[in-house]
């Protein structure tokens, strides 16, 4: 199914869906939104992408296999609930900086925990749902 | 006493099933890296078992919220004896699974599951909060419904149908009856728990919330009358996959039953006679199950029922010489069940097939694996001084001192069925003549050197575990003695949670 109007329209949506995803992971700690939300409006991005232009061209910009979002997502939120240990803490204690980051705010390790969810959900969703387009195709 | 370390076993799986993904599709690599995180996980769990056994009960506060508000884990005996099983029969089935796991499975991903599995059963050994608790039995089935499937065979499917419906059944009945002691008394954590229900006026309402455990773990350790999912499920995935389920998954449900009715639920004379009533019909239902049935795998299913009777009646006679007796029969039977599954496996390399009907002359053939597999049949049947025969005369003096002939009479029937069933078994597989198409079907003698040792040495590791338990029952029975002073008098558990 090759439209014009949803090429266009995903060429404008994409990067805004991206952006709106980020957005949502960064404000999730004390607001609604967080790693999981923001996960699935990112794959949903990529998901409108692959509509639109194939499922092949997506895998062509993602530039990883879908699976290896979801090792990556698991590595960064194991890491970072393993790395109070080394300050002397209990595993998963959210260690945070004193200065505030501009734009992002204050960075603590509970972040990272929320981005490595953010790459597991994406991975996640893309493989069940690319698995599925492109056997049936 | 605060110790960070207690998590690690699980850590230590969910770092190796990270680096198993890292290594998608490549076959070796994962056989390897699974065995090492296995060795790994086993080397951290002797250590902490060590600790406990010599020390005080360990804590953990994750992330580091206090108690009664945070989740805890808790590293008791009881815990951490169930943990070293665990990492054990993970050990065996790593090495097993390197050559009796087809590479289509391990190409889908078969190794990163039995991880994440292992990881689930090592933490809902651990938790000592009562919600975190089911979602380690999340993680657990979830994981299981994969190892159950991955192949995609037609009977697989259909087995795995079965367990799914029945397990997702009794996850909601373990929730539901979460939702109302978190109702009733406005806590998770189990030590905490333990203190509050007692101010709990209603005592009807904790004796129903008492009954949604029952059901919940009865389904999910298949006793009577919710056992019918296991036999039909236990036989279809791989040898390997069945020997974690047969060994570990069901004991997680008795696990349960141990904690949930020794520190919240002190059961009273109706839920004594009716824990009674279905560990005896386990043990009588399991066993007859067991006789008709020709399969080997089948057979072993109906007996891991059969055993897990023994356990419940002996938590239903709640004295501290019942208690050592179950928790002596669970270690025995977690090495056990496993290897017996590891066992069928092989005699299905060696012959092409599990039926009885079909197998004959192994002994002839191949006398010193016959003669190994004698040792695991003869410990389940409880020939002294072997593993099964210790726990037993605690079993039968538990039973004696109580007057509770009705148990009795289980225990006497269970083991008679047992040692005809192994009887029978040697006869069938060993002794007998074989057909004459079955040496054709040999897959064992062709294989190189290697392949072969990477099958028999997991079988003969469980068979020394077993041999160990049974000549080295003092030590056993120290350790039991010590867990079942924990479950009778969980004081020092509660001030190791609570007070700091």
């Amino acid at each position: 199914m090759k439209s014009v109007i949803l090429q266009t329209a995903t060429r404008y949506m994409h990067p805004i869906l991206l952006l709106f995803s980020v957005f949502l992971l960064l404000r999730g700690h004390y607001l609604p939104g967080g790693g999981f939300v923001g996960g699935l409006v990112a794959s949903i991005a990529f998901v409108l992408h692959s509509i639109a232009y194939g499922t092949q061209q997506t895998l062509k910009i993602l530039h990883f296999n879908p699976l290896s979002f979801i090792t990556a997502g698991l590595a960064l939120a194991t890491l970072s609930m393993f790395l109070p240990v080394f300050f002397g803490y209990p595993v998963m204690t959210g260690l945070w900086l004193n200065q505030p980051f501009p734009v992002v705010g204050l960075v603590g390790s509970s972040l990272f925990f929320d981005m490595g969810v953010y790459f597991v959900v994406v991975g996640v969703v893309l493989t069940i749902l690319f698995t599925i387009s492109l056997e049936s195709h | 006493m605060i110790s960070h370390i207690i998590i690690a076993p699980v850590l230590v799986h969910l770092f190796t099933a990270i680096v198993l993904l890292a290594f998608w599709e490549k076959i070796l690599a994962h056989r390897i890296i699974s065995i090492v995180g296995s060795l790994l996980g086993l080397i951290i769990s002797v250590r902490l078992f060590t600790r406990v056994l010599n020390g005080p009960i360990l804590t953990m506060n994750a992330a580091n919220w206090d108690a009664p508000f945070g989740i805890v884990f808790v590293g008791d005996l009881m815990s951490t004896t169930f943990v070293l099983l665990t990492s054990i029969v993970a050990l065996a089935v790593s090495i097993y699974s390197a050559t009796g796991v087809s590479k289509g499975r391990i190409r889908y991903g078969y190794f990163p599951i039995f991880h994440f599995l292992i990881l689930g059963l090592n933490g809902a050994f651990l938790t000592g909060d009562i919600f975190n608790l089911y979602v380690w039995f999340e993680v657990i089935i979830i994981s299981s419904f994969v190892l159950l499937t991955i192949g995609g065979r037609k009977p697989q499917l259909e087995g795995a149908v079965k367990y799914m419906t029945l397990n997702i059944l009794a996850s909601t009945f373990f929730l539901t009856g979460i939702a109302i002691l978190y109702g009733i008394t406005g806590t998770l954590n189990i030590a905490d728990l333990s203190q509050k229900i007692l101010l709990v006026e209603k005592r009807a309402i904790v004796n129903m919330t008492a009954m949604f455990f029952v059901i919940g773990f009865g389904i999910k350790s298949a006793l009577f009358p919710l056992y019918f999912w296991l036999p039909s499920s236990y036989h279809t995935p791989p040898s390997a996959v069945a020997a974690v389920f047969g060994g570990l998954l069901t004991k997680v449900g008795i696990y349960g039953f141990l904690r949930v009715f020794t520190l919240i639920f002190i059961p009273d004379d109706f839920i004594q006679l009716l824990l009674m009533g279905i560990g005896v019909m386990t043990i009588i239902t399991g066993s007859f199950g067991a006789v008709i049935k020709n399969n080997l795998r089948r057979i072993f299913s109906y007996l891991i029922l059969c055993h897990l009777g023994f356990v419940i009646g002996g938590l239903a006679l709640f004295t501290e010489i019942a208690f050592i007796g179950l928790i002596f029969y669970l270690i025995h039977d977690i090495i056990i069940k496993s290897n017996l599954f590891l066992m069928a496996g092989l005699i299905r390399q060696l012959r092409g097939s599990m039926d009885l009907s079909r197998l004959g002359g192994i002994y002839g053939q191949y006398p010193k694996i016959s003669l190994m597999m004698a040792v695991v049949l003869f410990s389940l049947a409880g020939i002294p001084p072997l593993s099964g025969f210790w726990p037993k005369i605690y079993l039968f003096d538990a039973g004696y001192q109580s007057s509770n002939y009705f148990f009795i009479c289980g225990i006497i029937i269970g083991s008679f069925i047992t040692l005809y069933l192994m009887a029978k078994i040697w006869s069938e597989v060993f002794w007998k003549d074989p057909k004459e198409e079955a040496n054709s079907l040999d897959h064992f003698a062709p294989m190189p050197l290697f392949r072969k040792a990477l099958l028999v040495f997991p079988i003969a590791f469980l068979a020394g575990v077993t041999l160990m338990i049974g000549l080295n029952a003092e030590f056993i029975i120290q350790v039991a003695s010590k867990i079942a002073g924990e479950m009778a008098d969980p004081t020092p558990y509660i001030e190791a949670v609570l007070v700091k």
